[in-house]
């Protein structure tokens, strides 16, 4: 039987039809839209919160459709270990939901940053990233608050656990703060939990999953996730 | 029933790269006496309620859970009779 990814849809998500079409139409894998009013995942395997501007970013990015009765649903369904991935807004809405620590602020530069980028993948032992080859993959970003932030003590949690997954660095992988993109702690672009089930990260993997595209970058991200549930 | 007014301030610690960014245009107004400009948020909405503790006891719930991020901002607030 084919994974199912539940892609939840805000008013404002606008990148969940890329995740939809990067996990069904080119992975091949079973999908499905969850509107945010529903409080049911419609068994799906995994959930993808999309980027996008769920309610405008009204108050602060993810605050509000943190509130939503689908997202009460997505903490159950992680807490019970069930594996979730936030991308970008849906990043956002993770940090607001408490499932993983810290917040965002806006980019140091006050951009919108809309590029590539080059991520350092730190940690290749997590239900994310088994399937990634290369140590530096390509993924493009597009956001204005990404700039992640939290206290001493989680962060330095957070490198203990080896809870970073990826971080913003040169095509050849040097982490440094002329390539920190967007002024994030550490150069920091994506974390897990302490559990490993959840992912937050601000570039965009459903972005560069057809190789038409010229990249496929993305592709090992899901990839990692359904040989996680295959076994 | 009361008025209540919270304002939201990113912790002293916490960058405001949106304050710089308006600081800068001021300088270049000529407000050259200006510094240390921070943004935050202002909020008003008004609570059912004829206690004022129990008014009070809601505004902080409403403002801890919702209104402001514990992480990096906090918040002050007052209440008004109307």
């Amino acid at each position: 039987m084919k994974p199912k990814f539940g892609v939840v849809v805000f008013p404002g998500s606008n990148c969940d039809h890329d995740a939809y079409y990067a996990t069904k139409k080119v992975l091949d894998y079973d999908a499905e839209f969850l509107w945010h009013k529903e409080p049911d995942l419609k068994g799906s395997d995994v959930i993808i919160l999309p980027g996008g501007f769920s309610y405008g970013d009204y108050l602060r990015s993810g605050a509000i459709a943190r509130f939503s009765p689908v997202v009460e649903e997505v903490i159950n369904f992680a807490e019970k270990g069930g594996v979730v991935i936030g991308i970008c807004n849906g990043f956002q809405i993770l940090l607001e939901a408490g499932l993983l620590p810290g917040a965002m602020r806006h980019n140091e530069s006050l951009k919108f940053i809309c590029k590539d980028s080059y991520l350092k993948v730190e940690n290749k032992n997590t239900i994310f990233s088994s399937e990634i080859v290369k140590d530096v993959i390509r993924v493009p970003v597009a956001h204005g608050e990404g700039n992640y932030f939290t206290d001493e003590k989680t962060l330095s949690e957070l490198e203990n656990n080896s809870q970073v997954l990826f971080r913003y660095a040169s095509p050849e992988g040097e982490v440094a703060p002329e390539f920190n993109i967007n002024g994030s702690l550490n150069n920091i672009a994506g974390i897990v939990n302490k559990n490993g089930n959840v992912l937050g990260m601000m570039p965009h993997p459903e972005r560069c999953v057809d190789p038409i595209l010229r990249n496929n970058d993305g592709a090992a991200v899901f990839q990692s996730i359904v040989k996680s549930l295959v076994n | 029933m009361y008025k209540a007014t919270v304002i939201i301030k990113r912790r002293p610690s916490i960058l405001d790269p949106q304050g710089k960014a308006v600081e800068k245009g001021a300088q270049l107004l000529g407000f050259n006496n200006v510094s240390g400009t921070r943004i935050g948020k202002y909020i008003e909405f008004f609570v059912n309620s004829e206690d004022e503790n129990a008014a009070a006891d809601e505004v902080k719930k409403y403002s801890e859970k919702l209104l402001a991020n514990p992480i990096m901002e906090d918040f002050e607030y007052s209440l008004e009779k109307v």
